[in-house]
């Protein structure tokens, strides 16, 4: 950290963010229920406003505003991750939200998660990360049972009890390394947090990253919420919790078997999950578990090695894309079955082909963005002297292709489906996880170019 | 120049998605094309790395786009613009969604003639992580039989290879600081031995060798006749041209201290390959089992490479036998498929004990047949006898005398095998199952092939020039 500073300006984006859904409650309230549509399009404006905030002050030195929230790369890549994310769920919650009468409030509670994401990210004090921790908790849990239905009310159900109880023991953490230490922000931590400590505040945001133990709600909510939802869930609040967790892992403790472990069993545990699911939700729902102990790696591997940070922030990037587009093409056809997508290559070549690239993107085949990450990921785990991760990662990654191939193989078969919808967001985030890939290079300069 | 050669057919490839653009005529054209520029690159290249493009990729992890030729690429290119100009001749009937399938092979072909020119280790594995894709999806959208079961398993496992190889990669980089595989050659990173296993396994499982073979024979049997052609002839190579192009130079001296182990693995190639492949009844599955037969001659040649120095002219030598069958075998296998695929047109079935006597219905396909089954088991005059003469001298040259002998003994096997396919299927009295003569199109797809093997049989030099001073250097790293 370079400076400390209490300029607000710092916090642009994510004021911008807070604004747009604050804006967008009041109009709400004022706007016949035909025209709520016009939510959405303000909320779209402040993400759109808080991405170009981000980027005109990317590559600039490193700050710490208020003392407690970071302003630095891992930020920034949060930041637009979370912005692209969520502008790109709008569009697929504008399609499946309207004649709700309470549509406004969909859009609302996507702004304030996709906020509380933000913050996570950017907490640089646990008193700020259990804040966060509830900003972007409990819009999710509504989210998750917004639809009022059985499946969806299981799920919200299931969604707020794991992740009251993991938060109360993160909040049981923070106690107990203040109660030791005497201070909670990060850089006076210095490492040295017990590891009880440790233990609980990983607890609360492996929920939020849809890890081991705190994954056994990402199969209930993506197949329960409704498909936008489903998407938002699986990928906005994810990106903001690997940073947080790569902070903790970097500033505040200094154990990295316990992550690692934790990446071995999350990565297999969710492919093995995945193997027989016959709902394509549900298959996505365990996918991202195991991606999610693919992130898992870096985290462990923050402080050992210069590769551990490129490898955490673009993985989470490209995984955020790749993910949503996998869901949008969900979304786009309609239907979870997995032989409701037999013959849609014929329905919608471009649909399929979206689909095809974000599942082989998903196993890292290149040249897709999760393929470099991926690259940087291995090159992480080997570097900061874990090799063995880097093989169960490996492994993983071929068990992975079974189950993703059993989806690909129905599209090009024979076989008569429902018309599809309008897949357009599947397409760009087909194309944006390519674009990434090949760009890498350019994109992983970025931070060298900002410290010159 | 070697930039529009490897993705032209990727440009024809979008081409393709433009309504009303003749699929067959733009498959062959770009082809054409392609081979024309290979061939113009071909008298115009005059030694050293030609052709180079070197453009910034990743810097921060040290790789880019980094592609040239040399001796041992440039021949490798030229065969596969070759296989795949004669496979578009070869599927010019093709009437099932024959658009995609122009367009998965003129993929195919950026994906192949790109990791042959790839100087840079992600680059390599860019392509060969996207042949494997390329070839799944012809296996499963266009084969035969269990089609997709066999797809499924040939992902699976050449991915597991191609993971393993990533690992080795990285092992690579952070041994050397660099993607770049000039600057890895020339100053080989300090790396445990592990990292030529992972790689070993990796390329091992792509040519494949003896025990990693498992994929391949229901590969083959459920590809398309085109599709097969491609995925013995170019694809196989993959595997190959690693050892020579990665393993080999980068990782001289674990591949000196464990040359015996590849030996090993080489002969037990050969002679499993051979044995397996006198059992079968299956035709297709029958050419599968030559392969490994016939890239366990390279392994070999390139194991007997790593001996102890001295020996340097017969580790040369051994070395250019591995690169002439390189090319020998992708024109020889690329050919009897094609031919198989004219079996399984006019009678769907590729059981030799159905046939009988397709002598006296089709003399021009048993001719043709005839020619493509000598080269392959060696006979004189023909390709496959210049690259195994090669390999047996030099391997025998080098020291590893049991080893050669034992890998003569996979040539007997070979040519029993053989000839009992022409006994039973060829000669004799009618079988069940009846078969007309070629077509002009098949004529056309095959002779190329069979001419070429020939003609490198008989006057093998303008190819040995250009592989010859590649041995030389390539013996020469290896020794460091």
């Amino acid at each position: 950290m370079t400076g400390m500073a209490e300029n607000p300006l710092d916090l642009l984006p994510e004021l911008l963010i807070l604004a747009g859904a604050v804006l967008g409650l009041l109009t709400g309230l004022f706007v016949p229920r035909e025209r709520q549509g016009v939510v959405a399009w303000i909320c779209a404006a402040a993400l759109a406003g808080s991405l170009a905030a981000t980027l005109a002050v990317i590559g600039r030195p490193d700050v710490m505003a208020f003392e407690s929230f970071a302003v630095d790369l891992p930020t920034n890549v949060a930041r637009l991750t979370v912005a692209a994310t969520t502008l790109l769920v709008l569009p697929l919650a504008r399609s499946w939200a309207p004649g709700d009468r309470r549509e406004s409030e969909v859009y609302t509670l996507v702004m304030l998660a996709a906020l509380g994401a933000l913050v996570l990210a950017g907490a640089d004090d646990l008193l700020v990360l259990v804040a966060a921790y509830l900003l972007a908790s409990i819009p999710a849990y509504a989210l998750t049972g917004f639809a009022k239905d059985a499946a969806g009310t299981e799920a919200a159900l299931k969604y707020y009890l794991l992740g009251a109880f993991l938060g109360v023991l993160m909040l049981a953490g923070v106690t107990l390394v203040y109660g030791t230490a005497g201070v909670t922000a990060y850089p006076d931590l210095d490492r040295a947090a017990p590891g009880v400590a440790v233990v609980l505040l990983l607890a609360g945001l492996l929920v939020k990253a849809g890890g081991v133990p705190g994954h056994f709600w990402v199969p209930d909510a993506a197949e329960g919420a409704s498909r936008p939802v489903a998407a938002f869930l699986t990928t906005v609040p994810k990106a903001g919790a690997f940073v947080a967790l790569y902070r903790l892992a970097q500033d505040v403790f200094d154990q990295p078997m316990l992550p690692a472990v934790l990446a071995a069993v999350t990565m297999t545990l969710g492919n093995l999950a995945a193997f027989a699911q016959d709902n394509v939700r549900r298959l996505l729902a365990y996918s991202t578990v195991s991606q999610a102990g693919y992130l898992l790696v870096p985290v462990a591997m923050a402080g050992r090695g210069d590769l551990a940070e490129p490898a955490l922030l673009f993985y989470v990037a490209a995984y955020a894309v790749t993910n949503l587009g996998a869901f949008a093409v969900v979304a786009a056809a309609g239907t979870d079955r997995l032989s409701g997508y037999a013959g849609l290559a014929r329905r919608s070549p471009l649909l399929a082909f979206s689909l095809v690239v974000c599942l082989l993107g998903l196993v890292g085949t290149p040249p897709t963005a999760v393929f470099v990450g991926k690259v940087l990921v291995f090159a992480a785990a080997w570097q900061g002297g874990y090799a063995w991760l880097a093989v169960v990662a490996a492994v993983n990654t071929v068990a992975s292709l079974f189950y993703y191939l059993r989806w690909i193989r129905p599209l090009y078969a024979e076989g008569e489906g429902e018309p599809v919808g309008n897949g357009w967001v599947a397409c760009v985030c087909a194309a944006v996880s390519l674009v990434l890939g090949i760009a890498s290079g350019a994109v992983l300069l970025i931070p060298s170019g900002g410290i010159n | 120049m070697l930039d529009l050669v490897i993705f032209l057919p990727l440009l024809a490839a979008a081409l393709l998605a433009v309504p009303g653009v003749s699929a067959r005529w733009v498959w062959l054209g770009a082809t054409a094309v392609d081979l024309a520029l290979v061939v113009a690159m071909w008298l115009g290249y005059d030694g050293g790395i030609g052709y180079e493009t070197r453009l910034r990729w990743i810097p921060s992890v040290g790789a880019g786009y980094h592609v040239g030729v040399d001796g041992l690429s440039l021949p490798l290119i030229a065969m596969t613009a070759v296989l795949f100009l004669l496979c578009a001749v070869y599927s010019w009937r093709e009437t099932r969604r024959p658009r995609s399938y122009a367009a998965l092979f003129l993929f195919l072909q950026t994906v192949s003639i790109g990791l042959f020119a790839a100087l840079d280790l992600l680059v390599f594995f860019v392509f060969f992580d996207l042949s494997i894709v390329g070839m799944y999806f012809v296996i499963a959208g266009w084969g035969h039989g269990d089609r997709a079961r066999s797809a499924l398993k040939f992902f699976l496992y050449t991915f597991l290879g191609s993971l393993a190889l990533l690992l080795g990669f990285i092992g690579l980089y952070l041994g050397g600081g660099t993607f770049d595989m000039v600057e890895l050659i020339a100053e080989p990173p300090v790396v445990p031995a592990v990292v030529l296993l992972a790689i070993g396994v990796g390329l091992a499982v792509k040519t494949p060798t003896v025990p990693f073979h498992t994929w391949l024979p229901p590969a083959h049997t459920d590809a398309p006749a085109a599709g097969s052609a491609i995925l013995a002839g170019v694809l196989l190579k993959m595997g190959t041209y690693g050892f020579a192009r990665i393993a080999m130079p980068m990782l001289p001296e674990a591949w000196r201290a464990y040359a015996w182990v590849i030996i090993a693995v080489g002969v037990a190639s050969v002679l499993y390959g051979a044995l397996v492949a006198l059992a079968q009844d299956d035709l297709k599955r029958l050419i599968a089992y030559t392969s490994v037969n016939h890239m366990g001659y390279i392994v070999l040649a390139l194991g007997a490479a790593g001996l102890a120095p001295g020996a340097g002219r017969a580790r040369e030598l051994a070395v250019s036998g591995a690169v002439t069958q390189m090319v020998s075998h992708g024109l020889i296998t690329g050919a009897l498929f094609l031919l198989t695929g004219v079996l399984w047109d006019r009678a769907r079935s590729y059981d030799i004990g159905r046939y009988g006597g397709i002598a006296g219905t089709a003399p021009v396909f048993t001719a043709m047949v005839a020619v493509a089954a000598f080269a392959s088991l060696g006979l004189p005059g023909l390709s496959g006898f210049i690259a195994e003469f090669q390999i047996f001298t030099g391997v025998i040259g080098a020291g590893a005398v049991v080893a050669g002998v034992l890998a003569i003994l996979g040539i007997l096997i070979t040519a029993a095998l053989l000839l009992r396919v022409f006994h039973r299927a060829f000669l004799g009295a009618p079988g069940e199952l009846q078969v007309s003569d070629v077509r002009p199109r098949e004529l056309m797809a095959v002779a190329p092939l069979l001419v070429l093997s020939l003609v490198i049989g008989l006057a093998p030099r303008w190819l040995l020039d250009l592989v010859e001073p590649f041995s030389a250097a390539l013996v020469s790293l290896v020794s460091r």
